[in-house]
């Protein structure tokens, strides 16, 4: 088990510092961003007394450890556009993310394990046709579309939700059910597929052999295994959760990382671009990692792997 | 010999029998309406669109749908037809789609036999490579490549391709390490042949099911991509006729004119679907022990 964990995290400081490669090299390499800061017009002493302020005079080399350098300490450089450290932006947006993030976490695992675990123990009825409905419509409908119509749904025709910015709990209710969905149809998914599983063994049969009553086989003997599979990926889609988030917090105008991301790349502010992208890496591979390890946990059959 | 003449009218393929055999298969049907319906409309889009989908009428703005035989889906804010819009956004739609996946496909199957077969650093290099890509949200590479590079069709293209390639690359990789240890791989080997002939001529054919089965699975995934990055404003112009962009033009005036958002978005949710429901079919059909995958 150790040696599991620690090649696991080799792997992850290795891809982290892929990442963190490959978003040095697509800001410098695929432009000049001191060009796309001053636009065309200005001069080329300006030019190239701003290219000495941001340091992009220097070689290559060196402006890689200095940015290395900044990660170590969690500098990213500071704003060109609002003139602030690209940290301190992010670390005011963060906490909506996080919130909208992990609501529609809970969400999805709240209503979509259960229905997934329904589906599977009345399959083939009414109810598991309507689960994988649910699911497989979830995961087709693009999120942006959802959010539009549940806020002409919920907001105008209805009036009962909010339908943009950050406040109260009326507020998340909207864009943690949209965003929830999507993962909601993986856990239904995963869910049943599981249970079918673990309904198919042989210490489920054993126990309904015993003349055990068929609900504590299903509530008691089944429900357990089937679960931990479920708990373990569902880990990994609170990292995908952050994939769907852009296109939510633009619509719902949420003041998160997501929309920070969007302006950053729409203004060329490039430390701010490093910043969210870097955070969002980090985070989605942390995640990862934490999800194999007690994957392996549960299951010592892929340890060695 | 006996039987062999016995059995050969029942090989015929008269039209009965085809019939059957199509039943026996259980074609989804109604998936491969929709998916038929979408490439005619891709094909033919300036046949069966009535109007120019970026031509500007402002006397014709705002047509509810269902009310006028001349724009059956009404028209936006701008008097364009939505109803040509929408074939025209097909066109888009299966344009990059089809451009992005088989580039990805190749490319991705190309690196995923090396990785298989020749094993060693090459393999560790393109499996932590493809990690780093698998393991990032797919919006967000989209994101930056689209930014640095500028919008355009080309650039969506090869932002779908950066996200879709290690897909491939894993399974067919995986697929390779079992395939190279038959006998006729080690026979070839023997025999002479060149490693290049044998990865074309042995290993590929061996993985063409896998191929078919995760491109099939992948194109709802793409076209989602694709609409969300044009939603964005990070794909094609403003005003061009893709679905993506369609909604987010709608968005804003969703209050008042409602159907400008509801019918792109209703379409990519059903072709979606479609592909959905075909590739898992084609998964079941062509290579049942993906099904956990």
């Amino acid at each position: 088990m150790k040696r599991f964990i620690v090649v696991r995290l080799a792997q992850a400081a290795l891809t982290l510092w892929l990442l963190s490669l490959a978003v040095f090299l697509s800001v410098h390499l695929t432009g000049d961003p001191a060009a796309y800061l001053l636009g065309p017009e200005l001069g080329s002493q300006e030019y190239e007394q701003l290219k000495k302020n941001l340091g992009l005079d220097r070689p290559l080399i060196v402006q890689y450890g200095d940015f290395m350098w900044g990660l170590t300490h969690l500098d990213f450089g500071r704003s060109a556009v609002k003139g602030i450290p690209a940290r301190d932006l992010l670390l005011q947006r963060l906490p909506a993310t996080l919130e909208l993030a992990l609501s529609a976490f809970v969400l999805s695992i709240i209503v979509g394990v259960p229905i997934g675990i329904l589906s599977a123990v009345k399959r083939d009825t009414i109810f598991d046709h309507f689960g994988k409905l649910f699911a497989v419509v979830g995961i087709a409908a693009p999120s942006f579309w959802v959010a539009i119509m549940g806020i002409l749904l919920f907001g105008a025709i209805l009036g009962w939700l909010p339908t943009f910015g950050r406040g109260g709990l009326d507020h998340l209710i909207l864009p943690a059910c949209v965003l929830g969905w999507a993962s909601m149809a993986g856990m239904v998914r995963l869910a049943r597929s599981s249970m079918l599983e673990v309904l198919d063994s042989e210490y489920v049969k054993f126990a309904r052999i015993k003349g055990l009553k068929e609900s504590l086989v299903i509530w008691k003997h089944a429900l357990k295994n089937a679960v931990i599979p479920v708990l373990t990926f569902g880990g990994l889609t609170l990292a995908g959760l952050l994939n769907g988030s852009v296109a939510i917090e633009v619509v719902f105008a949420w003041p998160g990382i997501g929309r920070l991301m969007l302006t950053g790349i729409q203004t060329r502010d490039f430390p701010i671009v490093q910043a969210t992208v870097l955070a969002a890496g980090f985070f989605y591979i942390v995640t990862a990692l934490i999800v194999d390890i007690l994957y392996a946990y549960v299951n010592p059959r892929i340890r060695y792997d | 010999m006996a039987s062999d003449t016995a059995l050969k009218p029942d090989k015929r393929l008269t039209p009965k029998l085809a019939i059957t055999k199509a039943i026996n298969l259980k074609l989804p049907w109604i998936s491969l309406t929709i998916v038929s319906f979408i490439l005619l409309c891709a094909c033919l889009a300036p046949i069966m669109a009535q109007h120019n989908p970026e031509r500007i009428n402002m006397a014709d703005r705002r047509i509810a749908p269902f009310e006028t035989v001349e724009h059956p889906l009404g028209t936006d804010v701008m008097g364009r037809d939505m109803a040509s819009r929408m074939v025209y956004g097909a066109r888009t739609t299966v344009f990059i789609s089809l451009v992005a996946l088989a580039t990805g496909a190749f490319v991705g199957s190309i690196l995923g036999m090396i990785a298989g077969y020749k094993g060693g650093w090459s393999d560790i290099l393109i499996m932590r490579v493809s990690d780093a890509a698998l393991g990032f949200p797919t919006v967000l590479v989209a994101m930056i490549i689209v930014t640095l590079l500028g919008a355009g069709m080309g650039n969506i293209v090869l932002a779908v391709v950066i996200t879709v390639w290690a897909r491939f690359a894993r399974m067919i990789r995986g697929d390779v390490l079992a395939i190279k240890e038959y006998d006729f791989v080690t026979s070839a080997k023997i025999a002479g042949v060149s490693t290049p002939m044998i990865i074309a001529r042995h290993i590929f054919p061996n993985t063409v099911n896998t191929l078919m089965v995760i491109t099939s699975l992948q194109v709802g995934q793409v076209i989602l991509l694709e609409a969300s990055l044009s939603f964005l404003g990070l794909g094609l112009p403003p005003g061009a006729p893709a679905w993506g962009i369609m909604v987010s033009e709608g968005r804003t005036v969703i209050l008042e004119v409602w159907w400008l958002a509801l019918f792109p978005g209703l379409a990519i949710t059903i072709v979606v679907l479609a592909f959905n429901f075909f590739g898992d079919w084609l998964r079941d059909t062509l290579d049942p022990k993906l099904r956990r995958a």
